[in-house]
């Protein structure tokens, strides 16, 4: 290890995170590889090692001979601090050698506020933050993630942007860029090629002519490039690398336990919910997989506690089966199972009390909306009786605690759906003095908002956000609604979610934003602690532009939409189709009850298994 | 049913495993060899093992003790060898043993020191540093765990201090007390930059060698 970094690593809080060696972090002798690539992740190590998507990438680059692929997280802002006082450039996990050294710098992008921790990071690394600044082909900059399929806010820094699922098409890239090494090729000659692979999409080979009334005009391709690229997906999902020798971290980190993929895809269709429509279509991995893969994983890692992982697990055709088969291992390995993102409409009782073993804790539900027409608008499909009767079961069966989770500014709300969320915790309430089996012990109900931030590639991408004002209003609304005392109100005054709204539809044009608000201090803006509202007014009144006019218009169904050259399978009528149904309150059955067309299908070679 | 002991080493990137987290990697590493560890009967049963002394953050030590129960009987054969497959870099189990000797006869610590002086070594130093230790009493600052700051006397728990010099280094053995109340090292270092602020040292490490008892016989 370095001296420099000996010498400051006493000073920062929680050190573990800066130092690798983690049990099963690859290490190859750098000598004998040919491709070092950095995988990064814009936040902290806590949040970047407790992403599958990672360790699945992680692993599958190091499993190709000659290429050495390490981590990099985002520092803190003390030892971010620290490094640039010392000189340390930004450096890689397993190697400690700076990445401007590797060959490709790939970023996993999960959520719109961490670009300004991609920029950071490349500062940090010593590199520039424009990929026009960057003229040699390496290192390579190129990102990949769900933010990604907006990747206009960050079409001037990125190289190559990777849409979809990564297991093939990373190899795919790298093997070129190998090609482009070995026979001399400059950057544009390999981006230009890379763009004839599946699911690449690169930023600087499409012009952006915008309108007067600053909507786009046009999006015109060149160099070859497809006027449209199509996300990437394993189609099979059995024969999807599984990460069952994945590293254990020997610090706590947020998701810090054993994570098995159930399926990917949803067959909800929620139309806020950008994850339901980007990951179809739904595949799921077989269940004797699953069982093998449990059982390695448990046992390389020593983990103790595994999170059965999907959208909705309680969709998983055959999940009280694989319950079962698991049991033996959970008893003989002190293993406890967690299931997250159950549906209140057919979760199961039963499972839940095989699975909690005496530990009744808490469970949480996600209603989204106060009432039966704001569900069917967001076509949530779950009706307060499923959630009551939910309820029920589990006050009867000993629970005392119950999280509710709704959105505020969802398209068509009003104030009588506001007042709903009210309805609905007082119902629950009810519903536990009816069905509690002790009394004594009383009853936390936690009702938590948060505020609706529209997607680009779900049926909401054309509406508008509401404007703060009219957020605090109804949240002051529901607030003085809530008299139940059991009942525990949590909301954020977060502008958070507004500069969400702006960059997640944003255009090229909030590049110069993005690097204003980066120049002035934007780095960890996922974080309370670093984000600040001022920071990005400043920032867009010097790019003359105006934030609202991402956030809270309304965009037409004949505009182009920034992000159009960009398709995750999901049409855009199919996308129109159920906007149109939102706003007649018409409802969408799921995918297995009948297929809706929505176009996804295709990738799978025209039949979803569901 | 067997109580064992590890001796192993904790050194590089692992010093800066905090304590917390190193109960957590060992709650992993068991189950990781095959091992199954007695768990508690409580409501949330947890494994049962707990580090005898824990190392400062940042420190290094060749002699880190870890007692530990097993559900099978095991006079500890073969599990070095099985732990130290599934180790995070930097720690190396060296032996496991049935428990003999209890904690509270664990009475001294010995540790090398190395005081790191960029611009070389100022004169007089070995003298100076010598001088200030002959003292009945070498205050320093300790947040205590209310958080305020309290001076406390460390020459009592202070055995002995040997120096000596190289280059741009002053390297010193110390032997200081192990436990009621223990002395971290490290506020050598602290003493002497409060004390001789001309002699600060520009970063102290400190690597814990051997743990003795009250006879200064080696404990294990």
């Amino acid at each position: 290890m370095d001296k420099k970094l000996e010498r400051i690593l006493p000073r920062v809080q929680k050190p573990a995170r800066y130092v690798g060696g983690e049990y099963n972090a690859v290490m190859k002798d750098k000598t004998r590889v040919d491709t070092r690539v950095a995988f990064c992740f814009p936040d902290t190590y806590e949040i970047g090692m407790s992403n599958l998507g990672m360790r699945i990438l992680y692993g599958v680059m190091n499993n190709m001979s000659g290429v050495w692929c390490e981590r990099c997280f985002a520092p803190w802002g003390d030892m971010e601090e620290e490094m640039r006082r010392a000189n340390i450039p930004l450096y890689a996990l397993e190697s400690f050698d700076p990445i401007r050294e590797f060959d490709i710098i790939a970023f996993s992008v999960g959520y719109e506020m961490a670009f300004p921790a991609i920029l950071n990071m490349l500062d940090l690394a010593g590199l520039p933050i424009r990929s026009a600044d960057r003229p040699d082909l390496t290192p390579l900059v190129i990102a990949g993630g769900t933010a990604m399929y907006n990747s206009e806010p960050m079409a001037d820094f990125i190289d190559l942007v990777s849409l979809g699922e990564g297991e093939e098409v990373t190899v795919e890239i790298i093997e070129l860029y190998r090609k482009a090494k070995r026979e001399g090729w400059d950057k544009q000659r390999f981006l230009c090629e890379a763009s004839h692979l599946d699911g690449v999409y690169i930023p600087s080979l499409y012009d952006v002519d915008y309108r007067e009334d600053g909507t786009v005009k046009s999006i015109t391709p060149k160099g070859g490039a497809p006027a449209q690229v199509t996300k990437r997906i394993m189609r099979n999902m059995d024969e999807a690398y599984y990460p069952a020798r994945t590293i254990v971290p020997s610090t706590e980190i947020v998701q810090d336990r054993t994570s098995l993929e159930l399926f990917r895809g949803c067959i909800r269709g929620c139309r806020f919910c950008q994850a339901g429509y980007v990951y179809r279509p739904v595949r799921s991995r077989s269940k004797e997989l699953l069982v093998r893969y449990a059982k390695e994983a448990i046992e390389d890692s020593g983990y103790q506690d595994m999170t059965l992982s999907s959208l909705s697990t309680s969709d998983y055709p055959q999940l009280v089966e694989l319950c079962d088969e698991l049991e033996p291992l959970c008893a003989q390995k002190h293993l406890n199972l967690s299931l997250p993102s159950l549906r209140a409409d057919n979760f199961s009782m039963a499972l839940m009390e095989r699975l909690q073993k005496g530990r009744k804790t808490g469970l949480t539900f996600a209603p989204e909306a106060g009432t039966q027409r704001l569900r069917d608008a967001i076509n949530k499909n779950v009706t307060e009786e499923d959630l009551l009767a939910s309820c029920r079961r589990a006050f009867a069966g000993g629970y005392n605690a119950v999280k509710l989770y709704f959105m505020l500014g969802l398209p068509t709300e009003t104030d009588e759906d506001v007042l709903g969320i009210a309805d609905v915790a007082a119902h629950v309430m009810h519903a536990w003095r009816e069905s509690a089996v002790n009394k004594s012990r009383g009853v936390r109900i936690t009702v938590s908002t948060s505020w609706f931030v529209p997607k680009p590639h779900t049926a909401f991408q054309w509406e508008p956000q509401i404007s703060i004002e009219e957020y605090e209003r109804r949240v002051k609304l529901l607030r003085e609604a809530m008299t139940t005392k059991t009942v525990t109100y949590n909301w954020h005054p977060s502008p958070t979610s507004f500069m969400e709204a702006v960059l997640a539809v944003g255009d090229r044009r909030l590049c110069r934003v993005m690097e204003a608000a980066f120049r002035r201090g934007a780095k960890l803006d996922a974080w309370e602690d670093y984000f600040s509202l001022e920071r990005w007014m400043e920032a867009f009144d010097e790019c003359g532009l105006d934030p609202h006019f991402y956030a809270n218009r309304r965009r037409g169904r004949d505009e182009i939409l920034p992000w159009s050259m960009i398709s995750s399978g999901v049409s855009e009528s199919y996308l129109w189709r159920e906007h149109e149904k939102a706003f007649s309150g018409e409802t969408t059955p799921d995918c297995r009850t009948r297929c809706s067309g929505c176009g996804a299908n295709l990738l799978v070679g025209g039949k979803c298994d569901v | 049913m067997s109580k064992l002991r590890l001796l192993f080493v904790k050194e590089a990137q692992a010093s800066y495993i905090s304590h917390l987290d190193l109960m957590r990697t060992f709650h992993r590493v068991f189950p990781r060899a095959g091992l199954s560890l007695r768990h508690s009967n409580g409501f949330h049963p947890h494994p049962l093992l707990s580090i005898v002394l824990p190392l400062p953050v940042g420190q290094e030590s060749d002699c880190e003790l870890l007692d530990f129960e097993t559900v099978e009987d095991s006079d500890g054969a073969g599990v070095a060898d099985a732990l130290n497959t599934g180790m995070p870099a930097g720690i190396r189990v060296l032996d496991c043993y049935p428990v003999v000797r209890p904690v509270k006869e664990l009475a001294y610590i010995r540790a090398e020191m190395e005081l790191d002086y960029d611009r070389g070594v100022p004169e007089g130093a070995i003298r100076a540093v010598e001088a200030l230790f002959a003292r009945e009493e070498v205050l320093v600052e300790k947040r205590t765990k209310h958080k305020e700051l309290a001076q406390i006397n460390i020459k009592p728990m202070l055995r002995s201090l040997t120096l000596a010099e190289t280059e741009r280094m002053l390297r010193a053995g110390v032997v200081v007390m192990a436990q009621n109340p223990g002395l971290n090292p490290a506020f050598i270092g602290a003493a002497i930059a409060g004390y001789l602020p001309e002699l600060a040292p520009d970063f102290v490490r400190v690597r814990r060698r051997a743990l003795y008892d009250a006879e200064m016989k080696e404990f294990r």
